[in-house]
């Protein structure tokens, strides 16, 4: 008899208080699979952000810190800086990264700095209510959009892989999804390769999760995840957009 | 080659049913137990078969709150 499947030992035996459904929980389980896989639990550092999953750092079973809205790669910058020994990953959703981290997620690529940032793109501000996120698609109704978002007003959504993939210090971009089996498996692996890209010293990497938000979205956990596929998708299309070891 | 068999485990309190692992199994034998109220009172999903489980896993890696164990036989 075989385990097939069971709690890794990169998460903490609390559980988790997000709500039924939300997709952070199995992206908090890829990234902890990874760091156990790859026999880093007790080397890594990571940055938890401001939103839903603020609340990381208990339930990831590494060292963790807390960073203010939006400046987690500017605070693992220091901490890989000062211990550049340290595997140092960010974990960040879309309020967080692709709006008022901006400048932080710009730069930190533009300097090649050899951290791992999880981008989880729900399209939506999950933590504060709802509001509309520069991700959040066109017509999608949020409490701060609720006639649906239009462009003429408030821009078409941000796609932060592409933007992120023109700069030269990044080498490492990648967009999956969650929404069913086979995606969460390229998830993982793509996950993993970014880890592999931080301890071969390559530089900045980063893996954007398309993710789901049930209880903002005003959907039940099942439909969200055919929301991502019908909606999500076709917008932010999944894929690598630099690798260094293609362009080797 | 014979099927493979799994046993499989859900700790009931630990699950919200949002119902995600009913969708992924390839035998269908995952659903909600309306029946029942758990320890943070949603209804868990629960097994109706177990004996026809393959151990695909499937389920485990959809489920969002680390409810699953699952084990193959043989």
């Amino acid at each position: 008899m075989s385990v097939v499947f069971e709690k890794t030992k990169g998460l903490t035996e609390k559980e988790f208080h997000y709500c039924p459904g939300c997709t952070h929980g199995i992206i908090h389980r890829l990234v902890a699979e990874v760091l156990e896989e790859m026999d880093l639990l007790g080397d890594a550092i990571g940055v938890a952000p401001v939103g839903c999953a603020v609340l990381a750092y208990d339930y990831f079973n590494c060292d963790m810190h807390e960073a203010a809205h939006g400046r987690a790669p500017a605070v693992a910058t220091g901490v890989k800086r000062a211990l550049p020994e340290k595997t140092v990953f960010a974990y960040q959703g879309d309020g967080d990264l692709a709006s008022i981290g901006t400048a932080e997620i710009v730069h930190a690529a533009h300097r090649g700095e050899n951290i791992t940032v999880i981008f989880v793109n729900n399209a939506i501000y999950g933590m504060t209510g709802g509001q509309m996120a520069p991700t959040t698609m066109i017509g999608q109704r949020t409490t701060t959009s609720p006639f649906g978002r239009n462009a003429e007003q408030t821009g078409a959504p941000i796609r932060i892989a592409e933007m992120l993939a023109t700069i030269e210090g990044a080498s490492f971009i990648e967009r999956t999804s969650v929404h069913n089996p086979v995606h969460i498996r390229k998830a993982k692996k793509a996950i993993r390769t970014a880890f592999e890209c931080q301890q071969n010293r390559k530089g900045f990497s980063m893996v954007e999760v398309l993710s789901t938000c049930p209880t903002n979205w005003g959907m039940s956990p099942l439909a969200s995840l055919g929301w991502v596929a019908e909606n999500m998708i076709p917008y932010y299309p999944l894929g690598n957009f630099r690798n260094p070891d293609k362009e080797a | 080659m014979a099927k493979a068999r799994g046993n499989v485990f859900f700790d009931n309190d630990r699950c919200k049913g949002c119902e995600l692992c009913t969708t992924v199994c390839p035998v269908d034998i995952i659903t909600i137990d309306r029946n029942t109220i758990n320890k943070k009172g949603y209804h868990p999903a629960h097994v109706t078969q177990p004996e026809k489980c393959i151990a695909c896993g499937n389920c485990a890696l959809v489920c969002p709150d680390l409810v699953i164990t699952i084990e193959r036989v043989a």
